[in-house]
């Protein structure tokens, strides 16, 4: 056994209203730099739509996630090690930039300079990247908006596979839902796999998936690697970038800034243990279908002294156990089983989960709601198609998907039947296999979601690690200094001779972690 | 008293040597962020498919095909039982087909660079000036194989060759070998040598990188603290 922690994600889509602060707060904080305008680190789609870039889910188009072979292993869509290679001089399957959106902005000034007129004096958009006027905006970051569009172009959702969706497209039948998106942060990274640099990596503490700049080389095979599209080109720098994860903010134990924002409170984060040594099994396993069970089998039970041994065995310290306990992301995917990886199909074993959105019934009467208080309603009577959460959640498989809608509606009914009729409906609860305590629990996960249920954070452990010794050379080193910093240099030798100030001669005292 | 062919083709190809390694060195040791193959496929896919394609097949056969004409000593390729007439053929041949690969493909590139507003936008001189000089250096290539035709024999050619190997084994004498030699040799060998002084300071850099250590790494790297 090989544990391994990592902090995972989960979005609560029942509460989601779409305003756009995590997109526009990390907008502000990450990718406001030339180069990644058109680039969002998170972004919120409405679905159904092709979202964002167009067809992202399409990995007929764009082949991105992993394959997997006759002979049972799985290896990147894009092709093995020597069609990448074969690849580099021009990408394929390469998104182009309108396949995200021009970036511009509007001549703001013209509305203070422009001379008196008998209409009113317009802003028109600029072209970011060339500079020059746009007549028209061919395509935006949220480009369908609350259904924006004609259903025609939206309905090229891959979502809709296998259902009849023609009907979806009439007024009385229409649906809709938000998902907002950033790095999955997978177990399996296939932006990783295909990266011919090597140069992106997974933290072993705690699964963050990044790209080192300095070893980037801009061969852009990522780009087309990730199924999900969240890693960006940036044209300026010639590298790409993506989602940190805020890795600054989770090291001293805050909540990403997409998270931290969420006005409608909908973001979970917690440490999750699972056993690397089964990842490949995991991402091969035969049918589509059973990667999300697959999945859930790699996590590891945090309150099973016999994996706490293991853990502590591989250093993972105390405090994080600690939170492997106490984790949102540990309830509600594994204790409730209400939340679901992103497309599993795609074999990456992603790291940010959803709860799915409860909707409108269509049709009360006829699925006996009215009148009938112990009942649930038919969750296939829900406006939003099973089909088409189970293809997004689940690789198609609609049990889970169904079991967790009952659990939510079963939340509902119990909880008002306790503070408003003032009766515990144990009936509700026994149906959906919840016990009146785990459902008081998730009320207040799910309902209150208080901060510090939201996130539970353990702090890095950064005076064990390594980069301490930078830390220290740093301090005793060139003291503050302007322009070159402390002339570090990326090879061990300096090239002026002189010994390296970040270098040093004799080891500092190895601080061991704690057991 | 200075000559103009001993500093070309006896002190020159040091001074280049000097700037490709050091230059090399200094960049990827201080500077490695700006260091990048500097694809512009995102913003424009028309072309690029073709014209990269072509130009890096076209001009990394010419790459090898230089290494393998100019450094290989006259007693091996004899031994091999290749006749110095029979060589100059096949430099000519695989030439003319390699450097019309490359050519075809060098103007793609140069006329969506030059003509793609997007491009042109947001590249760089350096970016246009390398493409420029790739240009104007394959031109004479292929204007010199006329010229090659002219001497069957492959006189000329040993001679380049010669001058080649003396250069890089450090011994004396090397730029009196092509005091004589056409023109368009001369400026051949002078643009090809100026390609390796501009090196650092372009995107050429990228060459460096050939990442081709990535077939042997397994698919997950997992970075410890």
């Amino acid at each position: 056994m090989n544990i391994r922690a990592q902090i995972g994600m989960v979005m609560n889509l029942d509460k989601c209203i779409g305003c756009h602060t995590c997109s526009v707060t990390c907008k502000n904080v990450w990718t406001s730099r030339e180069g990644q305008e058109y680039a969002w680190y998170n972004n919120v789609e409405t679905k159904p739509g092709v979202g964002y870039p167009k067809e992202w889910e399409n990995q007929d188009k764009w082949n991105g996630g992993w394959r997997r072979k006759t002979d049972g292993s799985i290896e990147p869509r894009m092709g093995g090690k020597w069609k990448v290679l074969g690849n580099l001089f021009a990408n394929p399957d390469l998104p182009e930039i309108d396949d995200y959106y021009e970036p511009f902005d509007f001549d703001y000034e013209h509305l203070k300079t422009a001379p008196d007129s008998d209409t009113v004096p317009t802003a028109r958009p600029r072209s970011l990247i060339t500079g020059e006027r746009m007549e028209k905006i061919e395509r935006g970051p949220n480009w369908e908006e609350i259904l924006g569009t004609e259903f025609e172009s939206r309905s090229c959702d891959r979502n809709f596979e296998q259902i009849q969706k023609a009907i979806y497209g009439e007024f009385e039948n229409t649906f809709m839902m938000y998902l907002p998106r950033l790095c999955e942060h997978c177990l399996n990274p296939s932006c990783l796999a295909v990266c011919p640099s090597g140069a992106i990596y997974k933290r072993e503490e705690d699964g963050v998936v990044l790209i080192d700049q300095d070893k980037c080389r801009g061969w852009r095979m990522c780009i087309s690697g990730c199924p999900y599209k969240k890693i960006y080109f940036n044209w300026r720098t010639g590298k790409s970038e993506k989602c940190i994860f805020c890795y600054p903010r989770i090291e001293t134990g805050e909540p990403t800034v997409c998270s931290e924002t969420c006005v409608g409170r909908i973001r979970y984060l917690g440490v999750l243990l699972y056993d690397a040594d089964r990842i490949a099994q995991a991402a091969s396993t035969p049918s589509e279908e059973d990667l999300y069970q697959a999945q859930l089998d790699l996590f590891l039970d945090p309150f099973d002294a016999a994996v706490q041994a293991e853990a502590r065995k591989a250093g993972i310290p105390e405090a994080w156990l600690e939170a492997a306990r106490s984790s949102p992301v540990y309830k509600m995917a594994l204790d409730w089983k209400l939340a679901f990886p992103l497309h599993p199909e795609y074999r990456t074993l992603p790291m940010v989960w959803y709860v799915p959105p409860l909707s409108p019934i269509q049709s009360a009467a006829e699925s006996g709601w009215i009148g009938s208080d112990d009942l649930l309603p038919e969750v296939r009577s829900l406006r939003i198609p099973v089909r088409y959460l189970a293809n997004m959640l689940t690789a198609g498989r609609e049990e889970p998907v169904v079991l967790a809608l009952e659990r939510l509606l079963a939340m509902r009914a119990y909880m008002r039947g306790k503070t408003v009729d003032g009766v515990a409906k144990h009936a509700v609860l026994d149906r959906v296999g919840l016990t009146p305590r785990q459902v008081e629990e998730m009320y207040r996960y799910l309902a209150i979601a208080n901060y510090e249920d939201r996130f539970v954070i353990p702090t890095g452990y950064r005076e064990y690690a390594s980069a301490a010794f930078d830390a220290y050379g740093e301090r005793g080193g060139c003291g503050f200094s302007f322009g070159n910093n402390c002339s570090g240099g990326m090879t061990r030798f300096n090239p002026f001779g002189a010994p390296k100030i970040t270098e040093h001669r004799g080891s500092p005292i190895k601080v061991k972690p704690k057991a | 008293m200075f000559d103009l062919n001993t500093a070309l083709f006896g002190y020159y190809p040091y001074i280049v040597m000097a700037v490709f390694l050091l230059g090399s060195w200094l960049r990827f040791d201080r500077d490695q962020f700006t260091w990048r193959a500097g694809s512009s496929q995102l913003l424009r896919k028309r072309l690029l498919r073709w014209g990269s394609n072509l130009f890096h097949i076209g001009i990394l056969l010419l790459f090898f095909g230089h290494v393998f004409g100019l450094l290989t000593p006259p007693e091996v390729y004899h031994a091999l039982g290749l006749s110095t007439p029979a060589k100059q053929l096949l430099a000519v041949v695989a030439g003319g087909i390699f450097g019309g690969l490359c050519l075809a493909g060098l103007v793609l590139l140069l006329y969506r660079r030059l003509g793609d507003p997007r491009i042109r936008a947001t590249g760089s001189r350096m970016d246009l000036f390398v493409l420029l000089l790739i240009m104007a250096q394959l031109a004479l290539g292929l204007f010199s194989l006329p010229i090659s035709l002219r001497h069957p024999d492959g006189g000329n050619m040993l001679l380049l060759a010669e001058w080649a190997q003396r250069i890089v084994t450090f011994r004396s004498n090397a730029a009196e070998l092509v005091a004589d030699v056409h023109w368009v040799f001369k400026l051949h060998l002078f643009l090809g040598m100026t390609l390796f002084l501009i090196f650092p300071f372009s995107r050429l850099v990228h060459i460096w990188s050939v990442p081709i250590w990535y077939l042997g790494r397994p698919y997950q790297i997992v970075r410890r603290r």
